[in-house]
C-alpha cells in the first residue's frame, strides 16, 4: 500500500462508521411504532425462561433446551479464579428480558440527552443528526442506508431490531439474520449446532446464558462462498437492570469466508449491568472466519460507580482441515471484562490467530486473554496481545495454550506486551502452557514498560497535547492489533483508545 | 524574537545548576549560532526553552515575542511558533511517520485556529518537501526514527521543521552525522526557510556548517554561559585554535 491510500483509507473509515450508524438509525424508526415498553418481573426462574421462549415464538425444543440448561445452572456456582474483584451479583435482582423503551420515555431533544454520551459520539466523529438517532431523540430524522456494503443486525437491550442487505445475501446463498429467526426457519442448522462449541455445561455465565438468551446473530456462509460484505452486529444496552444475554452462532461452511464484525455501546449508568453473551463459531474445511470485536460498554465513571460486568464466552472450532480462524479485539469499555475468546484447532492443518487490545483506565478491571487448544496434526496458533492500564486499573492477560498428545508438528507463538500509564495501576500476566508431545513447540515473549516520557516530550514539543501525544503513543504501541481490524473499525478503534485513555496523564 | 535574560537553571532532582546566568537575544530574520566545549549546557538550553521535564528554572526569564515562555507548556510553545531540532531524536514505534506529522501539523493549526489540512493537501506538501531532503516515500511510511540512520533522522527533524513552518528555530547539533551532501540538503532546507520573520539558533561544533547557513552572531557558550559574541569569524577562530584562549579570557 503507499502511503496516500494509506491516509486515503482512515478517511474512508470514518465516514464508513458514520454510516454504520446512521445504518442502525433506520431501524429504530419501525420498531418506536410497533414495541411498547416491555419488561418481564425481575430475577430469573423456569418461568422466565419459559416466557422468553415464548416471546420469541420458539418451537418446543428449543424451551426444553432452554430449560436443561438453566436447571444445569441452577446446580453450579460463580467462577472466582480470574484476577476481578466485584461485589456479589444478585443474579435476581435483575430483568432477564426487556424490550425498548416506549415513547414517552424517549428523550425530546438533545437537552435531555446526557451531555457526556453526546461528547463520546462527537469524539467518535459521528455528525449530530446520527447522535440524536443513537441517544434515541424523538423523531431524529432516519437517513435512508447509502449503498453502504455491511449489512448490520442491531441489537438492542435483548431485542433484535432488524438486519440489513438480507436479500442481497441470501442470492449469494449466505443467511444472516437474528437468531430467533434462526430457531424459527432454520431449526436443522440450529439443532445441529447450538451448543456444539460452547455447550450447555461449559461454564456458569455461558449456561445462564443458553438458558435465558434473548436474542443474538445467526450466520451460515454455504460451502465455497466468499460472504459479499462484512457482516456486523451492533449491540446496545439501553435498560436499567438488565441483563443482555445475547447468543451468537456462525457457521462456515467448507470452503467458505466470512468477516463478522461486533461493536457494543451502553449508556452511561451508576448501577452495574449484566452481559453475558455467548458466541459460537462453527469453522469447517478449508474455511476461514475473521472475528472482530471493537467493545465499549461503559466502562463505570471516574470514582469506579456503575460500568458494565462483562462476562463472555467465545470459542471458535476449527472442526475440520485448514479451517481458520482470527479474533481481533479491542476492549476499551466495560467496568470488569471476563473473556477468553478461544480456538479450537481440531482439523489438521489448522489455524488460530487471537490479535487483543485492553485497556482499562480509572477501576476497570480486565481479566482477559486466549485459549489455544491444539488437537490435530501441523496446528498453528498465534497470539498478540496489548494490554493498556491506567488509572487505578487492573489488566490481566491470562493465556492458556496446550499442545495435546496427537497434536504433533505444531506451533504457538504468543506477544504479551503491557503498557502501564501512572503508578498506581497494574498490569499481570498468567499464561499457562502445556505441551504433551515431543515435536511441538510454544514460544511465549512478554514485556511490561511505561509510557516513555521523552516520546510524550517529542510529541509534544511537535505541538500535540498531552492526551493527543499519549494516545498517538498508545496506538503506536497496539500497531499490530490496529493493523489486524478490518478498515470499518480500525478508525473507530484508534479514536476509543484516545477517548477511553483521556484524563489518564497529568 | 527570542530574549533570554540571566538565565539560571538547574536540576529538579539534583542540585546540580547547568545554566548560570545566560543571556541572548536573536532578533527577527536573524540566524545565531551557539558553539560551545561538550557540557557547557548547549543542549539543556534548547531543552529548557521548549519545555522539557526535569529542570527548574531559578532565575532570570526568557520570552518569544514579548510573551515569557516559561510557564507555557511545551504544546503552547510549539503552537506559539518554536521548534527544536533535537540533538536526539527520538523514536516512536508503531506510529507512522506521516501519522506523526500530520498530527503534529493539525494539532499546531488547531491551536492556532485554524481549518486542519486535508489529506491530500497535506499529502502534497509533505511529498514535496520529502523530495527536496531526498526522504524517500518508504521512510515517511517508517515509524518514526525507527531503523533510522543517525543521518536520516537529522533530516527527519528538518522535514519535520520544514512541514510546521515555526518562526523560531532551535537546531541542536542537526549538523553531527550528516555526511557532507546531506549536510548541503539540510542547509538548503534551511535556508529555503530563512526570512524577515523568522529566526535560527543553530547549536554546532563545527564551523563547517556555518559556510553554508551564514550565521550573523556566533556565540560562545561555556559553563552555562555565553562568554563571547562576534561575527563569523569567531567560529573560525574557534575551529583553528579550540576554546583553550577564549576560556582563558573569559575566566
Ligand atoms: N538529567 C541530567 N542529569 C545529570 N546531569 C545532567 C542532566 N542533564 C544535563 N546534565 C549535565 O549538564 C551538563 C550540560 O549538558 P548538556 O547536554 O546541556 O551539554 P551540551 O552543551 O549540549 O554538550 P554536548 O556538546 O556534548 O552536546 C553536562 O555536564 C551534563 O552531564
Ligand atoms: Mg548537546
Amino acid at each position: 500500500m503507499t502511503e496516500a491510500t494509506d491516509l486515503d483509507v482512515r478517511e474512508g473509515v470514518d465516514r464508513e462508521t458514520v454510516e454504520t450508524v446512521r445504518n442502525m438509525g433506520s431501524y429504530k424508526y419501525g420498531w418506536d411504532t410497533e414495541i411498547e415498553m416491555d419488561y418481564a418481573p425481575k430475577g430469573v426462574n423456569e418461568d422466565i425462561v419459559r416466557l422468553i421462549s415464548e416471546k420469541n415464538n420458539e418451537p418446543e425444543w428449543m424451551t426444553e433446551w432452554r430449560l436443561e440448561a438453566f436447571r444445569r445452572w441452577q446446580t453450579m456456582t460463580e467462577p472466582k479464579w480470574a484476577m476481578l474483584n466485584y461485589p456479589e451479583i444478585d443474579f435476581q435482582d435483575q430483568y432477564y428480558y426487556a424490550r425498548p423503551k416506549s415513547m414517552e420515555e424517549k428523550p425530546k431533544s438533545l437537552d435531555e440527552v446526557d451531555p457526556k454520551l453526546l461528547a463520546t459520539y462527537e469524539k467518535l466523529g459521528i455528525p449530530l443528526k446520527e447522535q440524536m438517532i443513537l441517544a434515541g431523540v424523538e423523531g431524529a430524522d432516519e437517513a435512508p442506508a447509502e449503498g453502504r456494503k455491511v449489512a448490520v443486525d442491531a441489537v438492542f437491550d435483548s431485542v433484535s431490531v432488524g438486519t440489513t442487505f438480507k436479500d442481497e445475501l441470501a442470492k449469494a446463498g449466505v443467511i444472516f439474520c437474528s437468531i430467533s429467526e434462526a430457531i424459527r426457519e432454520h431449526p436443522e442448522l440450529v439443532k445441529k449446532y447450538l451448543g456444539s462449541v460452547v455447550p450447555q455445561s461449559d461454564n456458569y455465565f455461558a449456561t445462564l446464558n443458553s438458558a435465558v438468551f434473548s436474542d443474538g446473530s445467526f450466520v451460515y456462509v454455504p460451502p465455497g462462498v466468499r460472504c459479499p460484505m462484512e457482516l456486523s452486529t451492533y449491540f446496545r444496552i439501553n435498560a436499567e437492570n438488565t441483563g443482555q444475554f445475547e447468543r451468537t452462532l456462525i457457521i462456515a461452511d467448507k470452503g467458505s469466508y466470512v468477516s463478522y464484525l461486533e461493536g457494543c455501546t451502553a449508556p452511561q449508568r451508576d448501577t452495574n449491568q449484566l452481559h453475558a453473551a455467548v458466541v459460537e463459531l462453527v469453522i469447517l474445511e478449508d474455511a476461514e472466519v475473521k472475528y472482530s470485536t471493537v467493545q465499549n460498554w461503559f466502562p463505570g465513571d471516574e470514582e469506579g460507580k456503575g460500568g458494565i460486568y462483562n462476562f463472555v464466552t467465545k470459542r471458535a472450532d476449527c472442526r475440520e482441515a485448514r479451517a481458520k480462524v482470527m479474533w481481533t479485539q479491542v476492549e476499551t469499555g466495560s467496568a470488569i471484562t471476563w473473556k477468553y475468546p478461544s480456538c479450537i484447532l481440531r482439523g489438521d492443518e489448522s489455524q488460530g490467530e487471537f490479535y487483543s487490545i485492553a485497556i482499562a483506565n480509572n477501576f476497570q478491571q480486565a481479566d482477559t486473554g486466549t485459549k489455544m487448544i491444539h488437537l490435530g496434526k501441523n496446528t498453528r496458533s498465534r497470539i498478540v496481545s496489548k494490554g493498556i492500564s491506567a488509572g487505578k486499573a487492573q489488566n490481566t492477560y491470562r493465556g492458556l495454550v496446550t499442545m495435546h498428545p496427537k497434536a504433533t508438528n505444531s506451533r504457538n507463538y504468543t506477544q504479551c506486551d503491557s503498557l502501564l500509564i501512572g503508578d498506581q495501576c497494574g498490569a499481570h500476566t498468567v499464561p499457562y502452557i502445556e505441551v504433551k508431545n515431543t515435536s511441538s513447540r510454544v514460544e511465549h515473549e512478554a514485556t511490561t514498560s511505561k509510557v516513555d516520557d521523552d516520546q510524550l516530550f517529542y510529541c509534544r514539543s511537535r505541538g500535540m497535547d498531552e492526551e493527543e501525544a499519549v494516545a498517538l503513543v498508545v496506538n503506536g504501541f497496539c500497531r499490530e492489533v490496529l493493523q489486524a481490524l478490518p478498515m470499518e473499525f480500525a478508525m473507530e478503534a484508534q479514536s476509543l483508545v484516545a477517548i477511553s485513555l483521556e484524563g489518564s496523564v497529568g | 524574537m527570542l530574549k533570554i535574560d540571566n538565565l539560571h537553571v538547574k536540576l529538579e532532582e539534583e542540585d546540580k545548576q547547568i545554566l548560570k546566568g545566560l543571556s541572548l537575544e536573536v532578533p527577527a530574520g536573524q540566524v545565531h549560532a551557539i558553539m560551545g566545549p561538550n557540557g557547557s549546557g548547549k543542549s539543556t538550553l534548547s531543552y529548557v526553552l521548549s519545555g522539557r521535564d526535569g529542570y527548574e528554572v531559578t532565575e532570570g526569564d526568557a520570552s518569544l515575542d514579548g510573551e515569557s515562555l516559561l510557564e507555557m507548556e511545551p504544546e503552547e510553545r510549539a503552537a506559539a511558533g518554536l521548534f527544536l531540532a533535537f540533538q536526539y531524536p527520538v523514536e516512536i514505534p508503531g506510529v507512522g511517520n506521516m501519522t506523526f506529522l500530520r498530527t503534529a501539523v493539525n494539532a499546531q493549526r488547531k491551536a492556532r485556529g485554524e481549518e486542519e489540512l486535508s489529506s491530500a493537501e497535506f499529502l502534497k506538501i509533505v511529498r514535496e518537501k520529502a523530495k527536496e531532503l531526498q526522504i524517500s516515500p518508504e521512510m515517511l511510511k517508517r515509524p518514526v526514527n525507527m531503523g533510522f540512520s543517525g543521518g536520516e533522522k537529522k533530516r527527519n527533524e528538518i522535514l519535520q521543521m520544514a512541514m510546521l513552518e515555526p518562526r523560531m528555530c532551535i537546531m541542536d547539533e542537526t549538523d553531527s552525522g550528516l555526511d557532507v551532501d546531506a549536510m548541503r540538503l539540510v542547509s538548503e532546507g534551511v535556508n529555503a526557510l530563512r526570512s524577515p520573520d523568522r529566526s535560527f539558533l543553530v547549536i554546532t561544533h563545527y564551523q563547517r556548517l556555518l559556510n553554508h547557513i551564514q550565521p550573523d552572531v556566533v556565540h560562545i557558550m561555556s559553563n552555562g554561559r555565553i562568554i563571547k559574541s562576534g561575527g563569523p569569524e569567531l567560529a573560525l577562530e574557534v575551529e583553528e585554535n579550540g576554546y583553550g584562549d577564549l576560556l582563558a579570557e573569559a575566566d
